[in-house]
């Protein structure tokens, strides 16, 4: 026993050495990352995003530098906390508040204490830093907003948020990403790819090389530049129609499908959402409920699309063979179709044939004609699913699937719809009746609108609306933009619905309208339209709606403009198109007194009256 | 010499292997940018390969004195090595805050390194004495005493951790047939003293109580009339339970209780007392089955386990060759303790068996403390892996330690 014992505690002890080695070394897999924390950190290099340019090559958004206060909480050595405060232009508490906060996120990984400091700010800094162990500043860019519109459109960019942070293997705190508009969507080609290098570091922090030789390092990618398919100057005469009103423009390039101009009013100026300034200013945006700035009325707000969508309900009826040219209705202001049921119209010829309803906008000719559509079908419900497969195929009733990160889908009824609301199938042509003259169960936002009226300018196609033309010069090959989509609507029907709108012009309801040497084709809209007051639902000032494409032979623009509570069609919205057309065309304007005229009409006494709690009428 | 001069050529292959091994990971550790090849005198991988090349001297010289020789000069030679360990008080130069070496120029000497082998030789030449019989209290006491001096000139050097050592000899005395009560009353002191700190002395007492009701309910027969014995002996542990507190508070530096603390998992302060641990566990744990390679340690070359060259090489062999290689390591320590057992049973004089046993029984307690600390499951104790860690004095001390039992093995059909 006693030669062995010495023996048995040697083997003992070596095995329990072991037992502990496999352990730490094997089972337990937590050391290696603890060694990476320890002795690796990794350094970014961020490129510069790229730059965003307009058709004609007009550059509208840059870069500026910025600078970021960041600090790595367990590299902080004692330090004069009220220097320092001062130093960054916040009170102690602020930067105490900061620090904390910064080490509860992380002790070792870089928090942002002070963002986006402009140039000058960083330049009294600069040399004091130098002092504060563990805190850095990070070089990083911000935008430079060359023009002062398209705020919606262009989108803006903030720093990403913890939550995006855990869920993304790319981001880290304090990088920037694009918030809304096209800096949303093309995100991925503007920011580029960060450099990556990783560093060895010694136990006093110090950088004693690269990593591995730098086998892991990466060099930074510049984002790529891209080109919108935005007419600035178009974009910047939109804007300046459109103030003191509610509502949008959309221009679309029939025969790409290109976005000339996405315009929203209220607008606001996109340098309000840069840098430091911008929380501030985003909050006052946001909480602007009467304005709602932030909403992009032009691809988020569903709107009845009123009398142009009259167009669409001829277009149906000669497809479906429910009517030709010739067939007349008549219209004795309106008519009944019901025990107490009665659609009303203004004042026109009577009987009219398909082109010159369209031009008066007779509402008796295109209910008549949608129930004969609806009643060739066997039941309504049948004859709904056609009716909503027709107009499905302009992109109504749907995502239209453009390449802005904001969007409805609108509303087009089919069969299953009104089933819903009728049990039983209970139901018939007459009780949907309004959706022929585009009120009713219809909803449109107005980029569906200009899209519907691309499609009548193109004979029966579209392309899908979209607002990138180049990255880095070259033209996007994207089958989605660059397909045709085909509507359901043969390419011979479209001539007498064309010569309606150009009558519009000619003969009918904006007759005052016309642009000297151009042939344009349009349709006004007046779309009735109600609120919620206190619970009761109140009717407001009619939405004055336009839709438009010129020249008549040889589309190079179309067109949809809603002015919200602008009353009738052609009373702000026609003429905010028929101006627009004419800035597209020839570049000038000749009728200053019409551009005069919605300069200085405003409508904001109108928005204010749901608000103001008192008794108020409308259409005035 | 002559022809009985058989030294064991297999311990002889594993201390080169150890040497070896050693300055490998000495180099990795103490790698930098000034570096200009592998033997810069500037550097402490170059200094090394000086000192593994004089040991090589003196193991020519430690092989051919006469085995006889360190017989009869042993207590000459012991008591030079106390004289040199006293003479720190007067000449020392101190080095980390301990007083424990000899300066000459660029050069030190630690004393406590060669009075180990010197006590081995004055121990075993007390013992192997015909007249003495360890049983005998009084001899144990000679004993003891042989052992303690040094040891009791080395703690207020400061540097406890080499009296530590000391705890080796009772290897030998075990062996020789000291009553294994005394091993008994170490390990009960020292689990109560752990014990204590951990849970406290009520529930140690308790535990005390429980403990002898449980013998004396199986023993009840045989044993009935010793129950004053085991009331005196309880008593006496609960007693030194009670005094644990304030040892450890009144006796013990603060550094050492925090050392204590740290084991038990009572702080957790890894910018404090608990670096040192955490970084090696890390070192260790990060280098995986297979290592991250000769060199290639990013703990060991941020330098983050601070004495990673001297005390704390076993965390770069952790690191950079993994549980492979840790694992070899201590296969390699173990196997060596283990044949040197062999050895010192083979002996046919009582001296060299002694000596033999006092070898092991030193390199083992290096070992497992060293190891222990390293990889965080023992209080910090400063002392060298043999061999292994860098330093002269150790690497020397070491090598003169086990080649003078070699040299003893060699010969042991001359005596």
């Amino acid at each position: 026993m006693r030669k062995f014992f010495p023996i048995i505690l040697v083997s003992l002890t070596g095995l329990i050495f072991l037992i502990r080695l496999l352990y730490l070394q094997v089972i337990d897999s937590s050391y290696e990352a603890l060694s990476l924390n320890n002795a690796v950190s990794i350094k970014y290099d961020y490129p510069q995003r790229g730059y965003i340019f307009d058709r004609e090559g007009n550059l509208l958004v840059a870069n500026q530098p910025s600078y970021d206060v960041m600090v790595i909480p367990r590299e902080i050595k004692a330090f004069d906390t009220l220097e320092l405060a001062s130093l960054l232009n916040i009170t102690k508490e602020k930067l105490i508040e900061r620090l904390d906060k910064a080490r509860v996120y992380s002790p070792r990984l870089r928090s942002v204490i002070i963002p986006q400091l402009t140039q000058d700010e960083f330049a009294l800094l600069k040399e004091k830093m130098r002092k504060y162990k563990g805190f850095y500043i990070q070089k990083r860019s911000l935008r430079d907003y060359k023009v002062a519109h398209s705020a919606s459109v262009l989108g803006y960019i903030s720093e990403v948020t913890q939550s995006e942070v855990k869920e993304s293997s790319y981001y880290k705190l304090g990088d920037l990403i694009g918030r809304s508009g096209v800096e949303k969507q093309y995100e991925s080609l503007l920011r580029g790819i960060k450099g990556v290098n990783y560093v060895q570091k010694d136990r006093f922090n110090r950088e004693i090389g690269p990593y591995k030789n730098g086998i892991y390092d990466t060099l930074s990618v510049k984002g790529k530049d891209i080109t919108l398919t935005l007419d600035q100057e178009l974009q910047a005469y939109g804007e300046k129609l459109m103030q003191n009103k509610h509502g949008g423009i959309v221009a679309i390039e029939p025969k790409t499908g290109e976005l000339l101009s996405v315009v929203t009013a209220p607008f606001y100026d996109p340098d309000l959402l840069v840098g430091r300034k911008r929380s501030g200013n985003y909050t006052k945006l946001y909480y602007d409920s009467i304005n709602k700035p932030l909403l992009n009325r032009s691809l988020q707000a569903m709107y009845p699309p009123g009398s142009p969508f009259k167009a669409l309900t001829g277009l149906v009826a000669l497809e479906e063979g429910v009517t030709d040219i010739n067939t007349k209705e008549s219209c004795s202001h309106g008519f009944r179709y019901g025990r107490n049921a009665r659609m009303g119209c203004h004042a026109h010829f009577s009987p009219l044939a398909l082109t010159p309803a369209l031009a008066n906008s007779c509402n008796a000719y295109f209910a008549k004609t949608y129930r004969r559509i609806i009643e060739k079908y066997p039941t309504a419900h049948k004859g709904m699913d056609v009716w909503y497969e027709h107009l499905s195929s302009f992109g109504l009733g749907n995502y239209l699937g453009n390449d802005l990160p904001v969007g409805q889908p609108g509303r087009i009824p089919d069969g299953d719809y009104y089933d819903k609301w009728y049990p039983n199938t209970r139901w018939a042509a007459t009780y949907t009746l309004s959706n022929s003259i585009g009120q009713g169960e219809i909803l449109a936002t107005p980029i569906q609108m200009a899209n519907f009226t691309a499609a009548i300018a193109n004979r029966g196609y579209y392309y899908t609306p979209h607002i990138l033309k180049a990255i880095d010069g070259e033209p996007i090959k994207d089958e989605k933009f660059t397909q045709k989509k085909k509507t359901s609507i043969s390419t011979e029907h479209f001539e007498p619905i064309i010569e309606g709108m150009h009558q519009v012009y000619t003969s009918g309801t904006a007759k005052y309208l016309q642009i000297p040497d151009i042939e344009i084709c349009g349709k006004t809209g007046t779309a009735e339209n109600f609120t919620r007051i206190d619970g009761k639902r109140t009717q407001l000032t009619d939405h004055s709606l336009f839709v438009a494409f010129a020249p008549k032979d040889d589309p190079k623009i179309a067109i949809a403009v809603i002015v919200e509570n602008g009353y009738w069609g052609s009373r702000y919205a026609g003429r905010i198109a028929s101006l627009m057309i004419e800035k597209y065309l020839k570049g000038k304007i000749t009728r200053k007194d019409m551009e005069q005229w919605i300069l200085t009409h405003s409508l904001e006494e109108e928005y204010l009256k749901p608000y103001s709690g008192e008794e108020f009428k409308i259409n005035q | 010499m002559g022809k009985s001069f058989l030294p064991d050529w297999f311990t002889i292959f594993l201390y080169l292997i150890l040497v070896l091994f050693g300055w490998i990971n000495i180099y990795s550790a103490s790698l930098n940018d000034a570096a200009t090849g592998f033997f810069d005198m500037n550097q402490i991988y170059g200094k090394q390969a000086l000192w593994i090349g004089l040991s090589l001297v003196l193991i020519v010289i430690m092989l051919s004195l006469e085995a006889k020789f360190y017989y009869r000069f042993s207590s000459i030679i012991y008591l030079v090595s106390l004289l040199s360990l006293l003479g720190l008080f007067i000449f020392g130069k101190t080095i980390s805050g301990a007083t424990s070496w000899y300066s000459f120029g660029s050069f030190s000497l630690q004393p406590s390194e060669f009075a180990k082998a010197a006590t081995a030789l004055a121990l075993a030449k007390y013992l192997s004495d015909i007249q003495i019989n360890i049983k005998s209290f009084k001899n144990q006491l000679s004993a003891f005493l042989i052992i303690a001096l040094p040891a009791l000139i080395i703690i207020p050097q400061p540097d406890p951790g080499s009296a530590l050592v000391y705890l080796a000899f009772f290897f030998p005395l075990y062996r020789e047939g000291l009553s294994g009560l005394y091993l008994i009353l170490g390990f009960s002191l020292l689990f109560i003293f752990v014990f204590t700190l951990a849970v406290g002395s009520l529930w140690v007492s308790v535990g005390i109580v429980g403990i002898a009701l449980l013998i004396l309910f199986f023993n009840r027969k045989k044993k009935r009339k010793h129950i004053t014995r085991y009331v005196v002996l309880g008593g006496l542990a609960i007693l030194f339970s009670l005094s644990v507190n304030y040892i450890f508070e009144n006796v013990f530096e603060q550094r050492h209780r925090d050392r204590f603390n740290l084991v038990l998992g009572k702080e957790v302060d890894s910018k404090g007392i608990g670096y040192n641990t955490d970084q090696s566990e890390i070192a260790i744990g990060s280098g995986g089955l297979w290592g991250k390679g000769w060199t290639k340690g990013t703990q060991t070359k941020g330098g983050f386990v601070p004495e990673q060259h001297t005390d704390y090489i076993f965390s770069t062999v952790g690191e950079e060759w993994g549980f492979v290689g840790s694992a070899t390591l201590t296969l390699l320590f173990v196997i060596l303790i283990v044949r040197l057992i062999v050895l010192a049973e083979r002996q046919k004089n009582q001296f060299s068996r002694i000596y033999g046993y006092s070898v092991a029984g030193i390199l083992f307690i290096h070992f497992a403390i060293n190891v222990a600390m390293v990889i965080g499951i023992f209080p910090t104790v400063g002392i060298p892996l043999p061999f292994f860690s860098y330093g002269g004095s150790s690497l020397w001390g070491f090598t003169v330690l086990l080649f003078i039992f070699i040299r003893l093995d060699a010969a042991r059909q001359e005596i």
